[in-house]
């Protein structure tokens, strides 16, 4: 059964409660998107000031998921919600966990940056962070873009990139592995810049499941720990 | 009495019962079955089987039929002018309308509790023990064993055995319904159907009817009629969803509540407009 969106409820401050929090979700992954655009600036400009800023601004992401959080716990407890309105609280619960992790990240990329600034810097392995990056923030912006329209073939269209995420990734841990095996004056740098690398991938990584959260809200299956070919066969199947 | 039932097919299912029941020993089943008062139509082709020793849950807006369907499997309809009925509701594969089915037993196999609780103006005691002399038991020990046991089924023994010679309208309208059930079960029929049993009692009593409705299926099968689908959600394992007359949806309660198939059912059971 598909999310009914536009069906109104008879009490319609559940609709309310609902919407707020929804829009609350989206104001949190706006804030959260912020954070990773600023961190990938800092880190690729060497901007201090702008990570450590960052660094401290994770706080306020923190206070969003609890926020959220509580107000979850007042719908389930007061207006005890079913089927896709279940769904769509289970999944904002979690889509706020895996933003609060983005925004950990953010940060980790921040304190890395900051190191990083004060060092000499390899162009190079900035140019692929670069690039890392571009696509990470790219699939951030569509799994929210999904959430916020609820918008299941962009959802799987957008899971499905994080493949080419691990695969950047692995490409920029070999080069680094084989410089640092070269030059061991490069190891403190470079791994730096790996879980810079390594926290971009997670981001990913988080990104997808958000998707995948989608998929459960309007189609109610979970495709976590599927075969998403044989999950997007099904859905394309329906459509 | 026997009569010869078709295997259900996928036509006479069709799509509305999932295959989640083909595990399951079937009590009780509807085969295209209508009801008509008079010349409204009430039910329109009810295909669902209830299936034995669980919990069988009937949801719905008022007038969706489901208090009606559950008074057709122990026959209380039979006593409704110009009521007529199409297609067959079976027992254990017997007919139950059939004409050689004697309607006193067939009410011993399939009792019935209703929302308000109707203790008779006995003493506790005598509630419990009246159907078992109308069974001709008359061994007065028997009659003790089987008045405690049931009242020990109905989680109301710790709150009555001491006062057993009391009226029964002395308990609270919670005991009483226990006592009700207590009544019904000590006869030990093969089906309960409970009509909103619950719906006159307090959050407590709620729960310690709901508790009692989940032991009671180790024994036997329950279908029940309720308004709160909380408590459809709470003590079921399976739910029918009816909405003007027709069985709209029937799966287990657990995914009937998560994902139902049927916008009908989704609209429903979230509260929205239909």
């Amino acid at each position: 059964m598909s999310i009914q969106i536009a069906g109104q409820h008879i009490l319609h401050q559940f609709d309310d409660d609902l919407e707020s929090t929804r829009n609350k979700v989206l104001n949190m992954g706006g804030l959260v998107e912020k954070q990773v655009e600023n961190s990938l600036i800092a880190l690729v400009n060497s901007d201090s000031n702008l990570a450590e800023q960052v660094a401290t601004n994770d706080y306020q992401v923190n206070a969003m998921e609890v926020a959220i959080d509580e107000e979850c716990n007042h719908i389930i407890a007061l207006r005890q919600p079913a089927a896709s309105d279940l769904r769509l609280v289970v999944a904002i619960i979690k889509t706020i966990t895996d933003l609060e992790r983005i925004g950990d990240e953010a940060e980790k990329i921040g304190r890395y940056a900051v190191d990083l600034a004060s060092e000499e810097r390899n162009e190079l392995y900035f140019a692929e962070l670069k690039s890392l990056g571009d696509q990470v923030k790219k699939i951030l912006r569509d799994s929210l873009d999904a959430f916020a329209r609820m918008d299941v073939a962009n959802a799987f269209e957008t899971a499905a990139r994080d493949k080419q995420i691990n695969k950047e990734y692995d490409v920029i841990t070999r080069k680094l592995i084989k410089s640092m095996t070269e030059d061991r004056e490069s190891v403190e740098r470079g791994l730096k810049v790996m879980w810079c690398a390594r926290a971009l991938e997670r981001i990913g990584d988080h990104a997808k499941n958000i998707c995948e959260y989608v998929i459960f809200t309007v189609e109610g299956k979970d495709v976590r720990h599927t075969s998403f070919r044989q999950a997007l066969e099904e859905f394309e199947g329906k459509a | 009495m026997s009569i010869d039932t078709p295997a259900l097919s996928e036509e006479l299912l069709s799509g509305k019962e999932s295959k989640i029941l083909d595990q399951e020993d079937i009590c009780m089943e509807c085969h295209d079955f209508s009801l008509y008062y008079s010349e409204k139509q009430a039910l329109f082709k009810i295909n669902m089987r209830v299936p034995s020793k669980r919990v069988t849950a009937f949801i719905g807006p008022s007038g969706c039929g489901k208090s009606t369907l559950l008074r057709c499997m122990n026959r209380m309809n039979d006593l409704v002018d110009g009521v007529r009925l199409e297609g067959k509701l079976l027992l254990r594969g017997e007919d139950v309308y059939d004409r050689s089915v004697n309607v006193t037993d067939l009410r011993r196999r399939v009792g019935m509790v209703f929302q308000k609780p109707n203790p008779f103006p006995k003493s506790i005691f005598e509630n419990v023990a009246y159907g078992l002399r109308l069974q001709g038991i008359s061994n007065k020990r028997e009659i003790e064993d089987r008045v405690e046991w049931s009242l020990k089924r109905s989680a109301l023994w710790d709150e009555v055995g001491s006062r057993l010679q009391e009226n029964a309208f002395s308990l609270s309208g919670g005991q009483q319904q226990r006592l009700v059930i207590a009544r019904a079960i000590a006869i030990q029929p093969e089906v309960l159907l409970l009509d909103e049993p619950a719906s006159a009692l307090d959050p407590i009593s709620t729960l310690k009817i709901e508790e009692l409705i989940f032991e009671l299926k180790s024994q036997y099968t329950v279908a029940i009629v309720t308004h709160n689908m909380q408590q459809a959600a709470r003590v079921s394992d399976y739910t029918a969803f009816m909405y003007l007359g027709e069985l709209i949806e029937f799966d287990a309660t657990d995914r009937l509540f998560t994902n139902p198939k049927e916008k009908k059912t989704e609209d429903y059971i979230t509260g929205r407009y239909g």
